[in-house]
């Protein structure tokens, strides 16, 4: 199962505030222990939104709006994300515990988010796709 | 928090913590079987107080130090008694009790390591291995086991007591080993992983294509043995290798979930971050080593794959070339019938089939199926449709595969029309 860490943006990351020398090293250790513990799939930082775009679509059809960063609400915006491969929501939701606080002035915040798997969808459509069979048959046979 | 929570937490905290917490004991104690039992013991204790006074803020030190202490215990109630644990108690002199602290830091790596070449050691049968490094490093349980290998529970755990009573017989040091030695003992510890990979990655019997939990393991290992042995090259081409197989688990099978082959598979699907970490763990690999050990080498075969945006982009020519060094450093009638495959790509089937016939003398290929399909194969492209379809049968009759046997069968009929 893979699960995403996602790090939320705080004022300090929007402005290009780097991390304190403790926090760096923090941050460091922790994915080193992720990269021991065979779990770490991959991890990026994100510039802040001011370097972003967006692109909307406010009439459905129409064409799309795009707007130029940065983007106000930083709890909204995010920062940095780390990606993970664990046996179970639990053991994701250990190592997301054990991230370090982000920020480290009141503004840290991480949220983890399941990723779907490939097979969730064809799985469910074939399950689908059997269950309705399994109703058909039973409707025949209850015709006969 | 509800208890069943705790539990379920206990459990993850388990999986994670369990390797470390059995390897530093077994450093302790000198027997993995004693160390197993006490880290269980820690569990235990945890499993009964985290749901009164929570989940400690590091589960893993709280873990290493309740397990530390019994250790300390029983090593003290080993000495006052008769001989019977005499040899382990000698060793308790060299230990200190403020190590219990010293140990939780710094050289967990090493002591993992020294478990993981104990577990895959050769005085044990390949089975064996398998099954006690699944245990103890990966922390499944037995049923686990059993249930990814589909064999009896008891068998498991009788494997496992009994590899466990070899190793103890057999004085197995806890130690890695060094020099010329060290490269036979890691091969056979890539063997036991790939094993476990492959296991999960084509079932040998069953309905069951893919078992899922194997290659996650094993690339877990994998990535894991990456880590701790930075400087070998054949660890990061095993890496590559798994990783590129896994990247395409999604489209090996269709919705009815029957195999796909390589060639037929929808590219699209395959995983796009296992091929990147893939490609990057064969770069580690080639500047490692100077010439390319097996695992390198197939990695990069699969990389040839991997690369390629459509089958007919494939360059065949590279991969008969590689094909060809592996049969240099690995020579077996396996690599050979995948060179005469990947030279049938590249020059023509009539090439490939020279080698194939060839190998239909070779006594140890009698009975595996992929050579039959592999001529088959080559036989369809050179209009001898009557040929192939024996051929596809004869496969057919060969694999334990359900899934596998029906391919085959369907590919005989189409000779037909």
């Amino acid at each position: 199962m893979r699960f995403m860490i996602i790090v939320k943006a705080t004022t300090d990351s929007e402005e290009r505030v780097m991390p304190s020398e403790e926090l760096y090293s923090a941050m460091q250790k922790y994915h080193e222990e992720l990269a021991k513990a065979g779990v770490l799939l991959d991890r990026a930082g994100l510039q802040p939104s001011s370097s972003g775009i967006r692109i909307s679509y406010p009439v459905p059809g129409g064409k799309p709006k795009v707007i130029d960063g940065p983007f106000t609400e930083a709890k909204e915006l995010i920062a940095g994300y780390t990606l993970i491969e664990v046996k179970s929501k639990e053991e994701a939701i250990e190592w997301a515990y054990r991230y370090p606080d982000p920020h480290g002035f009141g503004q840290g915040e991480i949220e983890l988010r399941p990723l779907y798997e490939a097979g969730d969808l064809t799985i469910n459509s074939e399950l689908l796709a059997k269950d309705a069979k399994l109703d058909k048959q039973v409707e025949e046979q209850k015709k006969t | 928090m509800s208890l069943i929570d705790t539990h379920r937490t206990t459990d993850a905290i388990w999986r994670m913590e369990s390797a470390k917490l059995i390897a530093s004991l077994t450093r302790m104690l000198r027997d993995v079987d004693i160390a197993e039992d006490i880290a269980h013991d820690a569990l235990v204790v945890a499993l009964e107080q985290w749901p009164e006074i929570g989940i400690p803020d590091n589960p893993g030190a709280w873990l290493m130090t309740t397990a530390k202490r019994r250790a300390v215990d029983f090593m003290r109630r080993a000495k006052l008694r008769d001989h019977k644990y005499g040899e382990i108690a000698h060793g308790m002199d060299l230990y200190k009790e403020e190590d219990v602290d010293y140990v939780l830091d710094g050289e967990i790596g090493d002591d993992l390591l020294r478990l993981i070449f104990m577990t895959c050691h050769p005085v044990l049968s390949p089975n064996a291995r398998v099954a006690l490094t699944l245990r103890l490093l990966c922390g499944l349980t037995t049923k686990e086991i059993a249930r990814s290998f589909l064999i009896a529970e008891s068998t498991i755990a009788q494997r496992i007591v009994r590899a466990k009573r070899t190793l103890r017989a057999k004085k197995v040091s806890f130690d890695v080993p060094t020099g010329e030695a060290l490269k036979d003992r890691l091969s056979v510890v890539l063997e036991v992983i790939y094993l476990m990979f492959n296991e999960g990655y084509s079932a040998t019997s069953g309905n069951d294509w893919i078992r899922p939990l194997l290659c996650q393991e094993a690339l877990r290992l994998g990535r894991i043995l990456a880590e701790i042995v930075p400087n070998e090259s054949e660890v990061h081409g095993l890496v590559s290798l798994m990783e590129i197989q896994a990247s395409r688990l999604k489209a090996r099978v269709n919705p009815e979930r029957e195999p796909v082959r390589l060639l037929d598979q929808n590219r699209t699907q395959w995983d796009q971050l296992l091929i990147r970490r893939g490609l990057a763990a064969l770069e580690r690999s080639q500047k490692l080593g100077s010439t390319l050990g097996p695992y390198a080498l197939q990695a990069a075969i699969s990389a040839c794959h991997a690369k390629a945006p459509t089958p007919a982009e494939t360059d065949w020519i590279r991969i008969s070339a590689l094909y060809e060094a592996l049969a240099r450093v690995t020579p077996s009638p396996i690599v050979e019938l995948n060179r005469a495959v990947a030279i049938s790509m590249a020059f023509g089937p009539s090439y490939g089939l020279q080698i194939v016939d060839e190998l239909c003398a070779e006594p140890s290929l009698k009975g595996y199926h992929l050579l039959p399909s592999v001529r088959g194969d080559l036989l369809v492209k050179l209009g001898r449709f009557d040929e192939a379809r024996t051929e596809f049968e004869r496969a057919a009759t060969m694999t334990r595969n359900n899934r596998e046997k029906e391919l085959l069968l369907n590919r005989a009929n189409e000779c037909q029309s």
